[in-house]
């Protein structure tokens, strides 16, 4: 028998993300670099040990090399305990009933022994695709004050995008009586962020009633929050009033990345009392050379810098040659611009190269027909021939030969 | 063969012609090169070598050192076989403070005993370099020496310290006319205070030197022993600096800023390890101006900075114009100030509006948490 934790975390992190396209073609959406040195799950990881979680289960099926390997032994983010821990989960074979992990509940019911290990009062459920700094200790001390059930961290949306997401319709201290998943017609703005607190005895009830039942699609938004409030469950909104988006789209990957060039934002990674930390690439620091022209932008180690950058974020080791213009654009680790090649609002993955004088991306005001306006993303390791272009809101994974236009 | 090998690492030598970067550190824990300490060139070219076993002897003012280094974790040294050692002083009433590094061999004697290594690369801290240590213990196993030194040519000047150590070769590439610190004219082999030998040739040539009183490696064994030694030469012909006086920090630092250099120091596959501080990428602002310079992550660039190096952590505010300088960790330059020719310790704030100018010969230098 392990020591007894008051609570721990499960981070669900099992999506494909299949709305990333290319960029989740051979990893998990949690494992995609964000933010110049960071991938998603540094978020939640970094808000379980500063809120003080050290025992953190990822539930994972999809791509897990590429996550595996970066979690590691948890020790960038002071998870390599003695006693708990960061381990990663895949389904696994049992005596009976093996099987991939049917939904998000399922996920967590398959490892109940896991969670039972700690004997926790409480375990914090989190999804691994939203950026977001959280003081989860916050919540649970919410949980505790309001004797609740299970409590759900919810964030006002505006009202036209409130269809987008769960609403939990609550009542003015917080109770919630109603939830619905994408209402046509919410009756409230308070969207769930997939971040919840249960009592585990509660919850673990539920886990095990709901797997019994065949109708179910073993969600907790479908099935588990539901079936709690019909019983009558004491069921809570915390109210967080902070910065959290979901990067689950190209586009709103491409917006969250670039918000924290955006001053009046309120997600300061900066700030020393809540550090998010990432697998540190060894490089040394970054060179700006004579033709260098920086603005507004975020660069990070082992880059070398010879061309203009602008609004854009650039992730370790990044080479942008002399002449070569990025606008509004996220290049990530290892990938080279070559001279002259201008790339516009453009999300380009690792290890790729844009050849000499290539274009790729277009601002919406050189688009004639705006609704057809987007992100152009280049996929993990594509070569864009010399000279070639690619047009706004292009989705490439193979290589791109020279002078070709697509 | 090359797990074979223990580690032993010198970092106090030269604090004493280093004067304020060794005021309160040790010459290992100078930082450099944004965000380096100088041994971590030295560990990182053991640990690229396979060299998974290091003591590291201190002297004096070691507690940065061991604040930097740690558990060793981040050169991958954290180990339950070998991994890193540091040997503070040891001293009881027939010894005090070493004297030489044969002395200070003498007093980490058990720890050298206890390893079950066969071969001992000895090396100081302060030399600026991307090394391959087991191509030299190839050379040395082929060649059947018992002692290997690792030397470059280059002219002898002004700038080398007192006692620097040249040799000449014959046709066979054996060490034969050993000097310390001589007037000699032109292109020399200079000994970079970098060898290889078995570790039983050591543990012997150390005791037979303290009972004839000779604390000095060098003299004793290089000097004393190379008739009776096979002592051999390894030439190391690419970049390399020893950082043995402010005017050589000054001058091998901004010779980062040559892309040559930066190739030979960071080759992508022998990577320089350092302590991790989970730093933010650089941020830039509006009105940011950088050229030919190399900037550590977790900076806020707002001002122009040019020729520079700028260690991680650094705010150069709006307006502030930071020039031909180096800006160690931390540091803060305020709005509409300007550097040229500076060189500024850990944790210096520089108020708004202030100018300071030194010059490359004399840059001006600032000394730990000081305020301007």
């Amino acid at each position: 028998m392990l020591v007894k934790k008051e609570w721990i975390s499960m981070l669900l992190a099992g999506g494909q993300g299949s709305r990333l396209y290319t960029l989740t073609q051979k990893l998990a959406k949690p494992a995609v670099p964000f933010g110049g040195k960071y991938r998603i799950i540094d978020f939640p990881l970094s808000n379980c040990i500063n809120s003080g979680i050290d025992t953190v289960g990822v539930l994972t099926q999809y791509q897990p090399l590429v996550l595996n390997e970066y979690i590691g032994s948890g020790q960038p983010w002071d998870l390599d305990r003695m006693n708990g821990g960061v381990y990663v989960l895949p389904p696994y074979q049992k005596s009976s009933g093996s099987d991939w992990y049917k939904g998000t509940a399922n996920a967590i019911y398959q490892n109940i022994h896991f969670i039972e290990r700690y004997d926790p009062e409480y375990v914090l459920i989190l999804s691994g695709d939203h950026i977001y700094k959280m003081d989860y200790s916050k919540m649970l001390s919410f949980h505790k004050e309001k004797g609740a059930d299970a409590t759900i961290s919810v964030i006002d949306v505006p009202l036209e995008e409130a269809s987008r997401f769960g609403i939990m319709n609550a009542n003015d201290d917080g109770s919630i009586y109603e939830f619905e998943e994408k209402p046509k017609q919410p009756k409230s703005t308070l969207a769930s962020m997939g971040i919840y607190i249960f009592s585990w005895k509660k919850l673990k009830k539920y886990l095990e009633e709901d797997e019994l039942d065949p109708n179910s699609s073993k969600d907790f938004g479908k099935n588990i929050i539901p079936n709690m409030l019909n019983n009558g469950e004491k069921l809570w909104a915390y109210k967080f009033d902070g910065y959290w988006k979901d990067v689950g789209t190209i586009s709103s990957l491409w917006e969250a990345n670039m918000d924290l060039l955006n001053p009046n934002v309120p997600l300061d990674l900066y700030d020393d009392s809540w550090k998010i930390y990432s697998r540190n690439p060894i490089m040394p620091p970054h060179y700006t050379g004579e033709n260098a022209i920086i603005e507004n932008s975020m660069v990070t180690e082992g880059c070398v810098i010879d061309g203009k950058v602008d609004f854009s974020i650039l992730f370790a080791g990044v080479t942008v040659e002399r002449g070569a213009v990025i606008r509004d654009s996220i290049i990530m680790p290892g990938s080279t611009v070559k001279a002259g090649a201008v790339v516009e609002y453009s999300i380009v993955a690792e290890n790729s190269v844009i050849g000499a004088g290539a274009r790729v991306g277009q601002r919406p005001e050189d688009v004639s027909e705006k609704e057809n306006w987007g992100v152009t993303v280049i996929g993990d390791g594509v070569t864009v021939g010399s000279g070639a272009v690619v047009n706004a809101n292009r989705l490439v994974d193979k290589d791109v030969k020279n002078d070709e236009v697509i | 063969m090359k797990k074979n090998t223990l580690g032993i690492v010198f970092s106090n030598m030269h604090d004493e012609t280093l004067g304020e970067l060794t005021e309160r550190r040790t010459t290992g824990s100078i930082p450099f090169g944004g965000r380096y300490r100088l041994i971590d060139f030295t560990l990182s070219n053991m640990v690229n070598s396979g060299i998974s076993e290091v003591g590291i002897i201190t002297k004096s003012n070691y507690q940065s050192l061991m604040d930097h280094l740690g558990s060793g974790r981040d050169w991958d040294l954290a180990r339950k076989r070998g991994g890193l050692c540091i040997l503070p002083p040891f001293g009881h009433s027939a010894t005090g403070m070493y004297r030489g590094r044969l002395e200070a061999i003498v007093g980490i004697m058990s720890y050298i005993k206890y390893s079950n290594a066969q071969y001992v690369v000895m090396s100081d801290s302060d030399t600026v370099a991307n090394i391959d240590f087991s191509d030299l213990l190839d050379q040395h196993m082929k060649t059947g020496a018992d002692i290997t030194l690792v030397y470059k040519r280059e002219r002898l000047n002004n700038d080398y310290p007192k006692d620097t150590t040249v040799f000449s070769l014959d046709e066979n590439n054996m060490v034969s006319d050993v000097l310390v610190n001589p007037f000699v004219d032109g292109e020399q082999n200079i000994y970079i205070n970098i060898a290889v030998m078995s570790k039983e040739l050591l543990e012997r040539l150390a005791n037979e030197g303290m009972s004839r009183n000779n604390t000095s490696f060098v003299n004793f064994v290089l000097q004393g022993k190379s008739s009776s030694l096979k002592i051999m030469g390894y030439h190391f012909d690419k970049y390399s600096s020893e950082i043995t006086s402010m005017k050589a920090y000054f001058k091998t630092s901004m010779e980062l800023l040559n892309e040559d250099v930066r190739m030979q120091l960071f080759p992508k596959d022998r990577p320089v390890y350092t302590k991790v501080r989970d730093e933010v990428p650089v941020k830039y602002g509006l009105s940011s101006k950088v050229k030919n310079s190399l900037i550590a992550d977790g900076c806020i660039i707002e001002g122009t900075v040019e020729n520079s190096i700028i260690f991680r952590g650094v705010k150069v505010e709006k307006g502030a114009v930071v020039k031909n300088s180096i800006i160690m960790q931390s540091g803060i330059i305020g709005e509409n100030s300007k550097l040229d020719y500076v060189v500024t310790d850990k944790d210096v704030i520089v108020n708004h509006e202030r100018h300071l100018s030194g010059s490359q010969m004399y840059p001006v230098f600032i000394s730990k948490g000081s305020r301007v």
